[in-house]
C-alpha cells in the first residue's frame, strides 16, 4: 500500500534497500522552487494573471465590447493595452522562473558519493534517495539529513559547522552510534541493513529521536548522531551517513518556511483604491443610466422618428440598462489598465539602479548589490523595523586580538595577523619575564587543537573564534602552541621547543566564566594558568595585586568603552603538596555519584584563589565596516533595529555594545531569560514596572517615556518561546517596542520568523530582515523585505532574499537613498497617474448630459486607445524612474528625510482623493470651456465649429497639453530623458493625430478613420488655440498657487528637515564627541563572552579526539572513554540552564551601574545650586509654578534658568531622571527643547506631590518634523506626606491652539498615566497617543533625543 | 550584461561609472520660488487681461440676428415678425445659418448610423451599406438606401429665401446667397465623393438604390440648378452630415453674395423677409428652429464667452497673485530660510 507523505506518522528507513524504501514514497532529494516548465508556462501563467482582479476585469470589459448594442468603443481600445500588460508580465515571470530553475539545477546537480551495490558512485544530489549510504569528505556540504554511521576519525566522531543552519560558526561534534562506527570500510557499510524508525519530518533543528534496529538490537538515536543538510564537514577526512530525510523533508528546508508572495503596502493600497474606483465607476454608470432612462422617456421616445430604438430595446428601462454597460466600457479608463504595467516598469528601473550602484559594490568580494525581487522597491522607503542577524551580518565573524595590557623573528607567525606594538615586541625580545608569562599563558590555557600537516604549517582548530584569536596572538609573539596529547602540551617558546605536562583542565562554563589549566613545566614547577571574565577573576586575586589591579581596571574600562571583549589573565604557582592535595579532592569530586557538578565546581573554586594578575586582553569581534555608523544613521531615520541571533546572550550583548545599539546612556538593559511562562511574564512585567516597585495605575507600555528613559531588552530564545505565545504576545510586543534596542539571542530560525511575524501582526509597519546564513532564511522570507548578505560562504540567504549585497553598511544606502527615492517616485507617479486618468475619463461623464446619455465618447477612439499607452505614458514613467527631490548625499546626511515614507505621507487615501479631485476639476474645465466656446463659434469662413469632430480634437489637444504641463510641474528633476519624453509625447500626439486624420488612411478604411481632415481644420483656428490656452490656464493656475503656498507657508517635511538638520548638524558634532567620552565611565562587559562550549576540556584530557597515531597515552584514553560523552550529555541541560536568574542578574548588573553613571552630572548640578535633601516641598512647587508660564509662553531664557534648578531639585529629591537641558541656539526648535527639559523636571516634581496635575511633554523631533506630540497626564500620589498641590496651568485645548498658531498644525494629545514611584524612583509614563493622522502609533520616534537631554552645561546658565 | 566580459580582477563586476547608471545625470531641478511664481502670475493676469479686452472689442464689432420660426409651421399663412433691434448695416460677409435646438445629432447610435464608405463613393458600399445604418439600410422593397443611415435620413430640408425690402417701399429684392463653398474643404474634396462607374451618369450609378425614407427626391437630384452639387457631394448634405457636438447648433445655409448693389458692403439696414418652405418637423420632440444672420471677424462669429472668460480668468489670477504676494511677504520667511 502506498502511504501518503502528508499523513506520515513515523518514518522507516532501511539502509541500502531502495526497493523497501520506495514503498513509502518519501520525497526525493530534488529541490524545486520554480513554478513553471515550458509546457505549463502559458496556461499556468495566464491562469495566475487572470487571478488578478484587474486583469479579469479587463477581460470582462473585452467581452462586453463584443456585444454590439453595448459596445460604445471598439474592441481594440481594451485588447491592445491588455495584451501589452499580459505579455510584459509574462516575460517578467518567465525570466524570474528561469533564474529559479538555474539555481535549483545548480543545487540539484551537486555531486555526492553514494554507495550503490557496494560501490561508491558519483551521484547528483537530486538522485540521492532516502536509505542511501553516502560518503562525505572534508569541507563538503551535507546533501541531506544523514544519520552518521562512521567516520574516519576515532570513535565515529566528526566535526561540523552549522553556520548555514543556525549561524553559529564554532564547530560542533557529532558521533555515530558505537555499533556503526565500527563499520570502517565500504564493504561493511554496503552490507549494513539496519532499519531506522524515527519521527516524521519536522523543523526542529536541535531534536531528533529515532531508533536503529540492527541485528535484533535496538539503539537509540538522538540529534547527536545526525548530520543535517546545510552543514559543512570540517576537520574530518571523511564520514559515511545514511540518508533519513531528503529534499523538502530536510530540516533545513522545513525551516525555510513557506514562500510567500510579497506585496508592498502601496500595492495593497492600490488594490483598495482600484476597488473604490470600481465602485465609483459603477456609481457613475448608475447615474448616467438613470439619466438615460429619463432622457429616453422624455425626449428619446419622441425623437424616434429620426432615430428609432434598436430592435431589442422596447422601453426606456432596457435602454438604460444597456447604457449602464456602455458607460462602464467608456469610463473603464478610470481604472487605468496600464497602471500595473507602468508600476512594474518603474520598479524594474529602480531595481536596475540598485544593481548599478557603484557605492553598493564591494570590491573585496567583487559583488555588486542585487535587487533579486523587482516588486518591492518602494517599500524600502517605508521600513520601520529591521531584524538583523548578528554573525556574518553585523560582524565579520573574525576575531582579532586587539589589545593587551601588562605593562618577528618568528618563522611560525600567521601571515594574516596584524597587531603592531613595537614596545611590546621589544619587551618580548629582551626577555621580560612578565611578558613571557603572559604569552605562555595564552599558548597553554585553552582547548584549541592543532594540526600540523607539514613543518611550519600550523592550523588551529578552535571551537570558538575568540580562543583562536588568543592562541594566534601568542603564536605571533613567539609562543607557539604546537601540539597536544591528553597529557602534554608542546609549545615553541621563542624558538625553543618546550613540553609541558598537562595536569588538569578546569573547564569553562557559563557560571564560572573562566577556565584554567594546571601544567608542570619541564623544570618540574607546577603552575595554574587562568583566564576569565574580569568580574569573577578580579575577586580571586592575591591582595598584593591591588596596584596592578587598579591600572588594569582602568584599561579594562577603556577597552570596554571601545566595545572590545576583555579577558583577565592570572596565574598561580602551586607547590607539589598543594597540587597533590587538590588533585585528590578533585578526583573525589569527579567520582562522586551525586552532585558531581557542584562538587567539581567547589573543587575548582578552591584552587583558583590567590592568583597573580598578569594582565588583560581585548578581543574585537570584528564588526563589518561601518556597522555602528549605519546603525546610528538608521536609527536617526527612526528605524528600529532588532538583533536576532543564535549566539549566546553574552556575545550578543557585547556586539550590541560594540555596534552602539546598546549604550551606557541607557537607563536599563532588561534581560529576560525565564524558562517558564510565569517567570517570563513576571520579567516582562518587571520591565514595565522597571525600578518603580509600585502598583501601576495603568500599564500600557506602548508609549514609554523614551524621551528621558531609554531601555533595551535582551531576551533569550527559550523565554522568547513563551513570550510569543498567544496570550503574552501583546505584552511582549508593547514592551519590546518601547525599548530602544532589542536583542534576541539563542533563537532558532523559526523563532526569528515568529518574531518578525508577531511584529507584522501587531504593528502595521514595514519590516526588513537582513541575514547571511540559512538560519535567516525563514526570517528573510517572512519579513516584508528580506536582505541577504552575499559574499559569505552560504548562498541560502541570498537565494531567499529580495535584495542582496555584501556589506551591512550598504543597507543605509539601500534604504535611505534607493528606498526613499523609489517611494517618492512611486507616490508621485501614482498621484499623477490617477489624476491624468480622471481628467481624461470624466469628460465623458459631463458629455453624457449633453448627448442624451447615449454613451457617446468625447474623443476619437484612437485617442482613447493611445492616450494611456502612448501620449501620456512616457513622461510619467520618466518621472517615476528618474525623479529626485534631494541628491543622494542629502538623504544620507539627513536621515529624517526618510520619515515621510514610514508615515506613508506621500501617497495615501487623502492624497488619492486630492488627485482625484484635481482630475475631476480638470475634466470639468476641459469639457465646459470648449463646450461654451465652440457651441457658438465659427471659423473665419463662417463654418460653425460646433461639430463633434472639432470638439473632440480640441478637447483631446487641451487634455494632452494640460496633463503635460502638469507632469512638467510634478517633475522635480529634469534630465535629458525627461525632456525627450515630455516633448516627445506632445510631438507624438500631434504627429499621430495628423496621421490618423490624414486622407491616406481614410481612403483605405473610410469607416475607421472618419476624422479625416479634422486635425488640420481645427488646429488652424485661432479660436481653438485660445480655447486650449484658456482651459490650460484655468486648470494650472490653482494648482500652481496651491503648490507655491504649500512650499512657501508649510514647507514639505523634506524641506524643513533639510533646513533644520543643517542647523542641527553643526551643533550635534560636539555632542557626539561628548557621548564618546561619557561612555568611558561605562560598565565593563567582559563576561568571558566566548562562543564557547564546555566539555572540550574533558574531550581533550580523555584523548578521545586524538588520532591513534598521535596518541601518546592510549591507556589514558581508554580509562575515560566511556564517561566523557555521557558527561557531556549530562551537562547539556545544565548548560542551557546557565541563563537562569543567577547569570541574568550578573549580566544586568552592569546596566544598573549605568544608571548611577547618569546621576553624575546631576549631582554635579545640585552641588552648584547647593540643593540639599531638606529642601521644603513648598519651595519645590514654587519653582515648579515658575516653570509653568515658561512653558506656555515659550521664553527660552526663563526656561533655561528654571530647568537646571528643577533638575537639581529633582536630584535632591532622589529622583533619578536625567532631566536636564542643553539649550539650542536662538532658533525656535531650541526653545522647544528647553521647554522639554523644564517639563521633565516638572514631571519629577509632581511625582513628589500628592496631587493630580497636568503635565505635558513636547518632543522636539515631533515639532521639527511637523508631527507634534504632547503628553497630558495625571500623576498619581507619590509622597505620603506631601500636601496636595493642584497644578493645571496648561489646558489641552490651549495647548493645541498654541501649536496651531505656531506651526500651522494641530498638535496631538497624549493622555498619559504616570506610574508613581517611591522617592528615588523613575517616573514611568504610559498611555496612548491620539494622533491626527491615522498612523499606527507604535512607539515614539525620537532616536537621539537622549542627546538633547544631556548633562547640564554650567556655562550655559551664565 | 551588467558584467563586462573583458574585465577581470577584483573589480570585474563593478558597475559602470556612467552618469546614467549612477543616477547623476545632469538635471535641472526647478523649485517653485517666489521669484519665479509671482512674476509668472502677474504676467498671466496681464496677458489674459489684454487678450480678453482685445477679443471683447473684436466681438463687439460683429453683428448677429436670430429669428425663431418654429411656430411658423403651425399657421397656414406667412409668419411675420418684426425685429427692430438692429438697424445697422451688416458689414462685410454676412452668413446665413439655420439653427436647431434640442436636436440630438450627437447620440451615439445616431452618429454611428452612417456609412462613410458609401459616402466616399465606394460602389460596393453603395449597394451594400454598412450594418451600422440599421434601420435605415433598406427600404420596404429591399433596395439599399443611398445615402443610408439615420443622419442622412434626417437631413434638414427647409429652404429659405431672404428678401430685402429696401430702405424705401420699393419692390422686394431677393438677397443673393451663395449656397456653395459652405463646407470644409476636406469634406467636399476628400470625405464625400460620388460613386463613379465608367461614363454613367449619376442617376445611372444610383440605379438600384432607394432614396432615404424622409427624402422627397433622390440624392442625384438634390440641386437641379447645378449638376455638380448632386449626390453625396451636395453641400447641404455635407453640412448636415458633419454632426454637431451639442443638441443646440447652427449650420451654414448660405453666404451673402456681394457682387451686386446694394449688397456690396454687406446687408444694408432695412426690412427683410424670409420665405421658408417648411418641411422639417421639430415640434414633436420639442425642438426649435432658427435662422441666424451674422457677420464674422478673424476670430469667427459673435462669441461673447471667450473674451469674458479671459477677463474673469485674468481678474482671478490677479487676485491669486496678490494673495500669494501678501502671503509670501507676511509668512514667507520660512521659505526664504529654507533656500539657503
Amino acid at each position: 500500500m502506498l502511504c501518503l507523505v502528508s499523513s506520515e506518522e513515523e518514518r522507516r528507513v532501511r539502509a541500502n534497500d531502495r526497493e523497501y524504501n520506495e514503498k513509502f514514497q518519501y520525497a526525493s532529494n530534488c529541490i524545486m522552487t520554480s513554478k513553471y516548465n515550458i509546457v505549463t508556462f502559458l496556461p499556468v501563467n495566464l491562469f495566475e494573471q487572470f487571478q488578478e482582479v484587474a486583469n479579469t476585469y479587463f477581460l470582462f470589459l473585452l467581452i462586453l465590447q463584443l456585444i454590439p448594442q453595448i459596445s460604445s468603443l471598439s474592441w481594440f481600445t481594451t485588447i491592445v493595452p491588455l495584451a501589452l500588460v499580459l505579455s510584459i508580465t509574462a516575460v517578467k515571470d518567465a525570466t524570474d522562473d528561469y533564474f529559479r530553475h538555474k539555481s535549483d539545477n545548480q543545487v540539484n546537480n551537486r555531486q555526492s558519493q553514494v554507495l550503490i551495490r557496494g560501490l561508491l558512485q558519483n551521484e547528483k544530489w537530486m538522485n540521492v534517495r532516502v536509505g542511501d549510504v553516502t560518503k562525505l569528505e572534508n569541507n563538503q556540504f551535507v546533501s541531506a539529513d544523514l544519520l552518521l554511521l562512521s567516520s574516519s576519525e576515532p570513535h565515529g566522531l566528526c566535526y561540523i559547522e552549522t553556520a548555514e543552519l543556525d549561524g553559529e560558526t564554532n564547530m560542533k561534534v557529532r558521533q555515530s552510534v558505537s555499533v556503526t562506527s565500527e563499520l570502517g570500510n565500504q564493504n561493511n557499510l554496503a552490507s549494513f541493513d539496519g532499519e531506522v524508525v524515527c519521527e516524521p519530518p519536522n523543523n526542529k533543528l536541535d531534536r531528533f529521536c529515532g531508533t536503529l534496529y540492527w541485528r535484533d538490537k535496538k539503539y537509540t538515536l538522538t540529534n547527536q548522531n545526525m548530520l543535517l543538510r546545510g552543514c559543512v564537514l570540517r576537520n574530518t577526512e571523511a564520514c559515511y551517513g545514511l540518508v533519513i530525510f531528503a529534499g523538502p523533508d530536510t530540516k533545513l528546508m522545513q525551516n525555510s518556511g513557506r514562500t510567500k508572495f510579497k506585496r508592498t503596502s502601496i500595492d495593497r493600497l492600490m488594490n483598495t483604491l482600484v476597488l473604490w474606483i470600481f465602485g465609483f465607476l459603477v456609481c457613475m454608470g448608475v447615474i448616467l443610466a438613470v439619466g438615460n432612462a429619463v432622457w429616453e422617456r422624455e425626449v428619446g421616445s419622441l425623437f424616434q422618428s429620426y432615430l428609432p430604438w434598436d430592435p431589442p430595446v422596447d422601453n426606456f428601462l432596457f435602454s438604460a440598462f444597456l447604457a449602464f454597460w456602455s458607460y462602464v466600457i467608456i469610463l473603464n479608463t478610470v481604472v487605468p489598465i496600464s497602471l500595473y504595467v507602468s508600476v512594474e516598469v518603474i520598479r524594474l528601473g529602480h531595481s536596475y539602479f540598485i544593481n548599478w550602484d557603484q557605492e553598493m559594490f564591494c570590491s573585496q568580494c567583487n559583488t555588486a548589490a542585487e535587487a533579486r525581487t523587482t516588486t518591492l522597491n518602494e517599500e524600502l522607503g517605508q521600513v520601520e523595523y529591521i531584524f538583523s542577524d548578528k554573525t556574518g551580518t553585523l560582524t565579520q565573524n573574525i576575531m582579532s586580538f586587539n589589545k593587551l595590557d601588562f605593562t618577528p623573528f618568528n618563522p611560525l607567525a600567521d601571515p594574516d595577523f596584524c597587531f603592531y606594538d613595537d614596545t611590546l615586541l621589544e619587551s618580548v625580545k629582551v626577555g621580560d619575564a612578565h611578558a613571557h608569562t603572559f604569552f605562555r599563558l595564552l599558548s597553554l590555557c585553552h582547548t584549541v587543537m592543532s594540526e600540523e600537516k607539514s613543518e611550519g604549517e600550523l592550523v588551529y582548530k578552535a571551537q570558538s573564534p575568540d580562543e583562536g584569536a588568543l592562541v594566534t596572538a601568542a603564536r605571533n609573539f613567539g609562543f607557539v602552541f604546537r601540539s597536544r596529547t591528553p597529557g602534554t602540551i608542546t609549545t615553541t617558546e621563542m624558538g625553543r621547543p618546550v613540553t609541558y605536562t598537562l595536569l588538569a583542565i578546569l573547564d569553562f562554563n557559563n557560571i564560572r566564566k573562566r577556565m584554567s589549566v594546571i601544567v608542570r613545566n619541564p623544570e618540574g614547577r607546577i603552575r595554574l594558568y587562568c583566564k576569565g571574565a574580569d568580574t569573577v577573576l578580579l575577586e580571586r586575586l592575591h591582595p598584593c595585586n591591588q596596584e596592578l589591579m587598579n591600572v588594569t581596571s582602568d584599561h579594562l574600562n577603556e577597552y570596554a568603552a571601545d566595545g572590545l571583549r576583555t579577558l583577565v589573565l592570572a596565574y598561580r604557582d602551586l607547590s607539589e603538596d598543594e597540587w597533590e592535595a587538590w588533585s585528590e579532592s578533585h578526583r573525589c569530586a569527579e567520582k562522586a555519584a551525586s552532585c558531581r557538578e557542584d562538587r567539581m565546581a567547589a573543587a575548582y573554586e578552591q584552587i583558583e584563589q590567590d592568583m597573580m594578575l598578569l594582565g588583560a586582553t581585548a578581543i574585537e569581534d570584528k564588526l563589518q565596516e561601518g556597522v555602528p555608523e549605519t546603525i546610528a544613521v538608521l536609527s536617526l531615520a527612526n528605524i528600529k533595529i532588532w538583533v536576532l541571533t543564535g549566539d549566546k546572550q553574552e556575545t550578543a550583548v557585547n556586539i550590541g555594545y560594540s555596534c552602539k545599539m546598546l549604550t551606557d546612556d541607557m537607563t536599563e538593559v532588561f534581560i529576560i531569560s525565564g524558562h517558564t511562562v510565569q517567570s517570563v511574564r513576571q520579567e516582562l512585567g518587571s520591565v514595565s514596572l522597571s525600578d518603580c516597585q509600585s502598583v501601576c495605575l495603568s500599564v500600557c507600555l506602548s508609549v514609554c517615556l523614551s524621551v528621558c528613559l531609554s531601555f533595551a531588552l535582551v531576551i533569550n530564545g527559550h523565554s522568547l518561546a513563551h513570550a510569543l505565545e498567544a496570550d503574552m504576545e501583546t505584552e511582549f510586543v508593547s514592551t519590546a517596542c518601547a525599548c530602544k534596542a532589542v536583542i534576541c539571542c539563542r533563537v532558532t530560525p523559526l523563532q526569528k520568523a515568529q518574531v518578525v511575524d508577531v511584529i507584522k501582526k501587531h504593528k502595521k509597519v514595514v519590516t526588513l530582515a537582513i541575514g547571511d546564513g540559512a538560519n535567516d532564511v525563514s526570517m528573510i522570507k517572512s519579513a516584508h523585505i528580506g536582505v541577504g548578505i552575499s559574499g559569505q560562504e552560504g548562498i541560502q540567504a541570498v537565494l531567499a532574499s529580495d535584495y542582496s549585497f555584501s556589506q551591512f553598511r550598504f543597507l543605509q544606502r539601500l534604504l535611505l537613498v534607493h528606498g526613499r527615492w523609489s517611494y517618492l517616485r512611486m507616490c508621485r507617479f501614482l498621484c499623477y497617474f490617477f489624476y491624468k486618468n480622471f481628467a481624461f475619463t470624466m469628460v465623458h461623464f459631463w458629455f453624457g448630459f449633453f448627448c442624451g446619455f447615449s454613451a457617446q465618447t468625447v474623443y476619437d477612439q484612437y485617442f482613447i486607445t493611445l492616450y494611456n499607452i502612448v501620449y501620456t505614458s512616457l513622461p510619467v514613467l520618466a518621472m517615476g524612474i528618474f525623479d529626485q527631490d534631494v541628491p543622494d548625499q542629502r538623504s544620507l546626511e539627513y536621515p529624517k528625510l526618510y520619515e515621510p515614507g514610514q508615515l506613508n505621507l506621500l501617497f495615501n487615501k487623502r492624497e488619492f482623493f486630492i488627485c482625484i479631485a484635481q482630475g475631476i476639476y480638470t475634466s470639468v474645465v476641459l469639457f465646459f470651456v470648449p463646450c461654451a466656446v465652440l457651441s457658438d463659434a465659427t471659423q473665419s469662413t463662417g463654418v460653425p465649429l460646433a461639430d463633434y469632430q472639432t470638439f473632440a480634437v480640441t478637447t483631446a489637444t487641451a487634455l494632452v497639453i494640460v496633463v503635460s504641463v502638469q507632469i512638467a510641474l510634478d517633475t522635480g528633476f529634469w534630465t535629458v530623458i525627461n525632456h525627450v519624453c515630455v516633448w516627445g509625447s506632445l510631438g507624438s500626439f500631434f504627429s499621430i493625430m495628423f496621421a490618423l486624420h490624414s486622407q491616406t488612411l481614410f481612403k483605405i478604411f473610410p469607416n475607421q478613420f472618419h476624422f479625416v481632415g479634422s486635425a488640420q481644420s481645427t488646429l488652424l483656428q485661432p479660436v481653438v488655440w485660445l480655447t486650449i490656452a484658456l482651459a490650460t490656464a484655468i486648470c494650472i493656475v490653482p494648482v500652481l498657487a496651491f503648490r507655491f503656498l504649500k512650499v512657501d507657508l508649510k514647507p514639505q517635511l523634506s524641506d524643513t528637515v533639510r533646513y533644520t538638520q543643517l542647523v542641527r548638524q553643526k551643533k550635534r558634532k560636539p555632542v557626539g564627541r561628548n557621548g564618546r567620552l561619557g561612555a568611558r565611565g561605562g560598565s565593563r562587559r567582559s563576561g568571558y563572552a566566548f562562543a564557547h562550549q564546555e566539555g572540550f576540556g574533558e574531550l581533550i584530557t580523555s584523548g578521545k579526539n586524538m588520532r591513534l597515531s598521535t596518541m601518546a597515552l592510549a591507556t589514558f584514553a581508554s580509562r575515560h572513554s566511556s564517561s566523557w560523552i555521557d558527561t557531556l550529555r549530562r551537562k547539556k541541560p545544565t548548560h542551557t540552564h546557565c541563563h537562569t536568574p543567577p547569570s541574568a542578574s550578573g549580566a544586568s548588573s552592569p546596566a544598573r551601574s549605568c544608571v548611577s553613571g547618569s546621576v553624575a552630572p546631576l549631582s554635579n548640578s545640585s552641588s552648584v545650586l547647593g540643593g540639599s535633601q531638606d529642601t521644603p516641598i513648598e519651595e519645590v512647587t514654587a519653582q515648579h509654578t515658575q516653570t509653568v508660564p515658561t512653558l506656555s509662553t515659550q521664553t527660552p531664557p526663563a526656561a533655561e534658568a528654571a530647568a537646571p534648578q528643577g533638575s537639581a531639585q529633582a536630584v535632591s529629591a532622589g529622583v533619578l531622571t536625567s532631566a536636564a537641558v542643553r539649550p539650542h541656539g536662538g532658533d525656535s526648535p531650541g526653545g522647544w527643547t528647553i521647554t522639554l527639559g523644564a517639563v521633565q523636571v516638572s514631571c519629577c516634581y509632581t511625582c513628589i506631590n500628592n496631587s493630580t496635575s497636568k503635565i505635558m511633554l513636547i518632543d522636539t523631533t515631533f515639532l521639527l518634523s511637523n508631527r507634534k506630540l504632547c503628553l497630558v497626564g495625571r500623576l498619581g500620589p507619590l509622597h505620603p506626606t506631601a500636601p496636595a498641590h493642584p497644578l493645571s496651568p496648561w489646558k489641552p485645548a490651549r495647548l493645541s491652539e498654541t501649536f496651531r498658531m505656531n506651526r500651522g498644525i494641530t498638535c496631538s494629545l497624549l493622555s498619559i498615566t504616570c506610574l508613581h514611584t517611591h522617592a528615588g524612583c523613575v517616573a514611568c509614563f504610559a498611555g496612548e497617543i491620539l494622533r491626527h493622522r491615522e498612523q499606527t502609533v507604535s512607539s515614539l520616534r525620537f532616536p537621539t533625543e537622549a542627546s538633547i537631554i544631556s548633562q547640564i552645561n554650567p556655562n550655559h546658565r551664565q | 550584461e551588467r558584467f563586462k566580459a573583458g574585465k577581470s580582477g577584483p573589480s570585474a563586476r563593478r558597475p559602470d561609472n556612467s552618469a546614467f547608471k549612477q543616477q547623476r545625470l545632469p538635471a535641472w531641478s526647478p523649485m517653485l520660488t517666489a521669484n519665479t511664481v509671482l512674476p509668472f502670475f502677474y504676467f498671466m493676469a496681464l496677458s489674459c487681461m489684454l487678450l480678453g479686452v482685445w477679443l471683447l472689442l473684436t466681438v463687439q464689432s460683429t453683428q448677429e440676428l436670430k429669428l425663431d420660426y418654429t411656430k411658423a409651421g403651425s399657421c397656414d399663412e406667412c409668419f411675420e415678425i418684426h425685429n427692430s433691434a438692429s438697424c445697422r448695416l451688416f458689414q462685410g460677409d454676412v452668413f446665413f445659418y439655420y439653427g436647431l435646438q434640442n436636436f440630438h445629432q450627437n447620440l451615439r447610435r445616431y452618429m454611428d448610423s452612417r456609412d462613410d464608405g458609401q459616402m466616399v463613393g465606394r460602389t460596393t458600399n453603395l449597394k451594400n451599406p454598412s450594418t451600422y445604418c440599421e434601420p435605415f439600410i433598406k427600404d420596404q422593397k429591399g433596395l439599399p438606401i443611398a445615402p443610408c443611415g439615420a443622419v442622412a435620413n434626417s437631413v434638414f430640408n427647409d429652404s429659405f429665401t431672404l428678401s430685402y425690402h429696401g430702405g424705401s417701399s420699393g419692390p422686394a429684392v431677393p438677397v443673393p446667397l451663395l449656397r456653395q463653398g459652405i463646407t470644409w474643404y476636406t469634406d467636399k474634396n476628400i470625405k464625400y465623393r460620388n460613386p463613379k462607374d465608367g461614363n454613367m451618369t449619376l442617376a445611372q450609378v444610383f440605379q438600384g438604390t432607394a432614396q432615404p425614407r424622409y427624402w422627397q427626391k433622390p440624392a442625384y437630384e438634390l440641386d437641379p440648378r447645378d449638376p455638380a452639387n448632386n449626390g453625396f457631394i451636395n453641400d447641404d448634405l455635407i453640412v448636415w452630415m458633419r454632426e454637431a457636438a451639442f443638441p443646440n447648433f447652427k449650420k451654414l445655409y448660405g453666404v451673402l453674395y456681394r457682387a451686386k448693389k446694394p449688397f456690396i458692403k454687406g446687408l444694408p439696414a432695412g426690412n427683410y423677409s424670409v420665405d421658408v418652405s417648411y418641411n422639417f418637423p421639430v415640434q414633436h420632440f420639442r425642438g426649435r428652429k432658427q435662422v441666424v444672420l451674422t457677420t464674422v471677424t478673424w476670430f469667427g462669429g459673435q462669441n461673447h464667452f471667450l473674451p469674458i472668460a479671459y477677463l474673469i480668468t485674468s481678474c482671478l489670477t490677479l487676485l491669486v497673485a496678490v494673495v500669494l504676494t501678501v502671503a509670501w511677504c507676511k509668512f514667507g520667511k520660512n521659505g526664504r530660510n529654507m533656500e539657503e
